[in-house]
């Protein structure tokens, strides 16, 4: 079972949380036209072997955003921040 | 290459089965080739289920394809996949579905697909172990059935597919892994590999759950993301189930195989994943949605379980095209609906590589279909590669 620590609550499993995807793609500014950026940002995906930076919320815990950290081959979970503190580019 | 055939058989058998000759060359790595395949072999995840019950145009005639490519395979392979037409039932768990079931089953039949809807009596005659008390959890009303779906030997189809193309003149090349690609003025010419560069006119990627780590290779990043996906097998038992159900109340299908085990899966694990292993909450999922379906479940032990990474589209549906990169073929977004569409898939991107254009059956597969608004979403979830 996958393990988060929760910021708030704790180490908790993984069925408290609800996973909310890839984090590093943020959408373009709602006036922007251009279909490449919209595509890139709805579709695309890094899709990492390794490394993976995702949102998850503690959906029956503290309700919040997580920032996570995870390795796609070990599941390990790196870090565990809150979403509102996550790298500029992953808040879109 | 030795025809196999019943004749034969016997008389090996009354040998003592000594002389069999290998299936394939174990083919050397040569300079270059027309085309390489990477990947390509791989039927490990599956379920071995093939039906063509689907309802989108784009798919609806390439799947239906495909089971008419599996009904003549073992003949064409001249190798026993084991094809069993033992039919499918989709049951239905409440009139909305049954509506939903009865203009899957219209859309099917005008593409000349076989379809039925069942009422629940006839669903209790075809597989009376399904919970019809009037405690089942989630009562069923009735069921949309396709006789000619079941379900195949998935080892058997890749032997059987490396035998035929060993037998027309293809190296099939193991223990190579392939380590980047080979550019000749913005071209893909070839692969860079364990076991040396290999130049190549076109290489066509099929490479399952990896497609993304072979595409970045490339330069590409791609509308697909990795998930795992488990799978489950019990005891043998005596038969008790010769249909092909899938539940209508929660994402699960169950089977039962030819050595009597009961063959079930359910969800993907739901989060991005290379690492070939499932976790517990799909397993308790799993055992709840059979235990709900089939009470007899709850006495059988599980004896394997296992888990395999899918490459999830953002739509659900497969890739086959030429890549943005010229001398670059991708062939892969299987979902886990590859299974079935496994003969057509081959036989789409053998079209595709051939002749530099898609097949009208692979038209709509294409890469740019997201920027376009295209996507072939059959179940309507948006792009969201977890929830398909």
């Amino acid at each position: 079972m996958l393990r988060i620590a929760c910021p708030y609550c704790g180490e908790r499993d993984q069925v408290e949380f609800a996973y909310g995807g890839d984090a590093t793609s943020s959408f373009p500014d709602l006036a922007d036209p251009d279909l490449d950026r919209w595509t890139d940002a709805v579709f695309i995906r890094d899709n990492p072997l390794g490394d993976h930076r995702e949102f998850w919320q503690h959906q029956h815990g503290c309700r919040q955003w997580l920032y996570v950290v995870r390795d796609t081959v070990t599941h390990e979970c790196k870090s565990v921040t809150p979403a509102r503190e996550a790298p500029r580019a992953a808040c879109g | 290459m030795t025809h196999y055939s019943a004749f034969m058989l016997i008389r090996k058998a009354l040998g003592r089965n000594r002389g069999w000759t290998r299936a394939w060359r174990n083919a050397e790595p040569r300079a270059g080739y027309d085309v390489v395949i990477v990947g390509g072999g791989n039927t490990g995840r599956n379920t071995t289920i093939v039906r063509s019950n689907y309802m989108i145009d784009g798919n609806t005639r390439f799947y239906e394809k495909s089971l008419q490519l599996w009904e003549e395979m073992s003949g064409d392979l001249n190798f026993n996949v084991m094809l069993s037409q033992r039919g499918q039932l989709n049951l239905c768990h409440s009139p909305a579905q049954m509506d939903a079931a009865a203009r899957r089953g219209n859309i099917m039949r005008m593409n000349g697909i076989d379809a039925e809807l069942l009422t629940p009596e006839e669903v209790r005659r075809k597989a009376p172990i399904l919970d019809f008390s009037d405690q089942a959890r989630f009562p069923i009303f009735g069921a949309l059935w396709q006789q000619r779906a079941g379900i195949a030997r998935h080892d058997a189809v890749a032997w059987g597919y490396a035998r035929g193309a060993d037998r027309h003149g293809v190296d099939i090349i193991q223990g190579c892994e392939v380590k980047g690609f080979l550019w000749e003025r913005g071209r893909v010419v070839g692969v860079e590999t364990t076991r040396g560069a290999i130049r190549a006119q076109k290489v066509g990627l099929a490479v399952a759950g990896h497609t993304s780590h072979l595409a970045k290779m490339a330069g590409l990043r791609l509308p697909i993301e990795t998930h795992l996906l488990q799978a489950f097998a019990t005891e043998p038992v005596k038969p008790v189930l010769d249909t092909v159900v899938s539940f209508g109340a929660a994402h699960f299908y169950i089977s039962q195989d030819d050595k009597g085990g009961m063959v079930m899966g359910s969800d993907l694990d739901g989060y991005n994943s290379y690492g070939q292993r499932g976790d517990l909450p799909i397993v308790e999922e799993s055992m709840a949605c059979a235990k709900a379906l089939i009470p007899l479940m709850s006495r059988l032990r599980v004896v394997r379980q296992w888990s395999g990474v899918m490459d999830m589209t953002m739509d659900g549906s497969p890739i086959i095209c030429k890549s943005p990169i010229d001398g670059l073929y991708i062939d892969g977004g299987w979902c886990y609906g590859g299974f079935k569409a496994t003969p057509a898939s081959g036989w789409c991107f053998a079209h595709t590589l051939a002749k530099d254009h898609p097949h009208e059956l692979n038209s709509r597969f294409t890469l740019d279909r997201f920027r376009r608004g295209h996507q072939l979403d059959e179940k309507g979830m948006g792009p969201t590669p977890w929830a398909h």
